[in-house]
């Protein structure tokens, strides 16, 4: 029932693996009946992947990443998440949406998760520093959310995650709120980030273009109940620059691909919506 | 020539107008500015004009002229700074002690569905019956000295901060809670970070409408056994028939209304800087 946390094993190629889910399935109680929003699904992901989830809206992903966050339950089966070193968390999530704290400052945002393990000062001082410098936000450490735009929103948002130096980072279609031309700049700069570190990365999205552009490997579901319909490699070598990658033949392909697999699913998931409106 | 004319008029139109529209705006701030202090003082003077004139009876509504000869009497002599100085103290135990389990509780209810359930009914029960109508009890179990003045305000104090902190916690965007419960923060944490300066906003609704209520409260308990203060003050100068005394009286706490309300709205500025500049 509860997120079981494996002891780190000594062995490299069982340590390997950073998050595995085997039967997992999570029912909602509803007031019409039981709903079963994700079912069964089976997952192995490697340490230092950059793991993608696609599938139509409501389909489960973000329950997904809830139960992996803890903030949710799963129903049954089981959820192996290899302990962190000592003093680390075990993940941080960039959530969709506004997320910042609006009665904080663009620092105090940032060091969130440092303040709350009572670090010390210096070491506070020192990491959000850096993450807000890779973020381009070194002049804004005084000013309040709502005074920024919402791709600096969600820049804060990635620097709070990464200053808190997690085991894993979740990413909740941090930039699904996006303009264009701010979603491309910010996945850049994520890259840039992850480049850095190579954390374990779970990061759910709709669309197949950020998916392909970000990930290592990604999974693509059903339309409700989610399962796990296809994985797909990623076979591009990093680091990888967004618009290079965007303009080469194989890239388009894959795109295809992905698409073909997803088409399905969106058109089911548009066939419960209308089932349900009516 | 037509088209020209027409092309030609609206422009000329629009620079024209933009910068009377600037300077007429700003005259009319600060004609409203003007208006807001024209109004009391001409209502003075018609008064004072109504008095000489002997077009209202003077024994009811004295010349504004003889009560602030009064007040000046008072001034002088130290006995209106006693009585408000007495008011004063009463007013700050009983805003601090009615405020502050307010706030406690109040955030609590928000946070907790449990407690909310429990308490709310009793709240909702205990909220409308008057404050003044418990004056006979509060006098009953707490005597005539100072403790039945400070307990009057703080039963005024303690429902409008605690309703408000409620509904300031509640009305949070519940995202707040699960950024702060992935980023490890502990109970105290999520009160301190996340509930508390969340509610800040309506909190400091609340605290100005308790300290209004508070005002009246004070008036009204200190008619009542005791020897100084300026709801005393007031009873006093019915009972010698000295109507400029209670004018005196009336106008000191309208004075003191007025600028706790500034007071206030300075503090609101300063410890909720991301609303203020909105």
């Amino acid at each position: 029932m509860s997120a079981t946390i494996a002891e780190p094993v000594a062995t490299s190629a069982a340590s390997d693996h950073k998050i595995r889910i085997s039967n997992l399935s999570k029912v909602f109680e509803t007031r019409n009946g039981p709903f079963t929003a994700l079912d069964t699904i089976n997952l192995d992901i490697p340490a230092g992947c950059f793991f993608m989830i696609v599938g139509p809206s409501g389909c489960g992903k973000t329950t997904l990443l809830r139960i992996l966050a803890g903030l949710e339950e799963h129903t049954s089966g089981t959820l192996e998440i290899t302990a962190p070193a000592k003093g680390r968390p075990s993940n941080s999530m960039v959530f969709q949406g506004d997320s910042l704290f609006p009665w904080m400052t663009v620092w105090e945002n940032a060091a969130y998760g440092l303040k709350m393990r009572g670090l010390p000062t210096a070491q506070i001082e020192e990491t959000v520093g850096h993450y807000l410098s890779r973020t381009g936000l070194s002049k804004f450490y005084d000013s309040y959310p709502h005074q920024l735009s919402g791709g600096m929103r969600q820049r804060v948002s990635i620097a709070r995650a990464f200053a808190n130096d997690p085991d894993i980072l979740l990413m909740d279609e941090p930039f699904s709120a996006l303009d264009e031309q701010n979603k491309v700049l910010l996945q850049e700069e994520l890259l840039r980030i992850w480049e850095e570190t190579r954390k374990t990365v779970m990061f759910i999205t709709h669309s197949v273009d950020e998916a392909v552009t970000l990930g290592d490997r990604i999974m693509i579901m059903t339309a409700h109940p989610g399962r796990a319909k296809v994985m797909v490699d990623v076979p591009f070598e990093r680091p990888r620059h967004v618009l290079e990658l965007r303009a080469r033949p194989e890239y388009g392909e894959l795109v295809y691909n992905i698409w073909g697999h997803l088409r399905d699913e969106v058109q089911r998931a548009r066939a419960q919506d209308e089932g349900r409106a009516k | 020539m037509t088209d020209a004319a027409q092309n030609v008029q609206p422009s000329e139109i629009r620079v024209a107008r933009a910068p009377t529209r600037v300077s007429a705006s700003m005259s009319r701030q600060s004609v409203e500015r003007l208006m807001n202090i024209i109004s009391p003082v001409a209502l003075i003077g018609i008064w004072e004009i109504c008095a000489q004139l002997g077009l209202i009876d003077v024994r009811f509504f004295p010349p504004p002229s003889k009560i602030f000869k009064v007040m000046y009497t008072m001034i002088g002599n130290g006995l209106l700074e006693k009585h408000v100085w007495a008011s004063m103290q009463r007013l700050f135990w009983g805003i601090l002690w009615g405020g502050i389990p307010a706030l406690i509780l109040g955030v609590a209810m928000g946070m907790f569905r449990t407690l909310r359930m429990i308490v709310e009914p009793i709240i909702a029960a205990t909220y409308p019956i008057p404050k003044s109508a418990i004056l006979p009890l509060i006098l009953l179990i707490f005597g005539l000295g100072e403790p039945s003045k400070i307990v009057m305000v703080a039963t005024g104090v303690f429902f409008p901060i605690l309703i408000n902190a409620m509904a300031g916690v509640l009305e949070i965007n519940k995202i707040h809670f699960d950024v702060s419960r992935n980023f490890g923060a502990s109970g105290f944490q999520v009160f301190r970070t996340v509930a508390l300066p969340g509610a800040l906003p309506l909190i400091m609704t609340g605290v100005k409408l308790g300290v209004g209520l508070g005002l009246v409260l004070i008036a009204i308990a200190e008619m009542v056994g005791a020897k100084s203060g300026l709801g005393y003050m007031i009873w006093n100068a019915w009972e010698i028939l000295s109507v400029e005394t209670m004018y005196v009286g009336l106008i000191t706490i309208a004075v003191l209304g007025l600028l706790f309300t500034l007071v206030l709205n300075e503090i609101e500025r300063l410890i909720v800087p991301w609303k203020s500049s909105r």
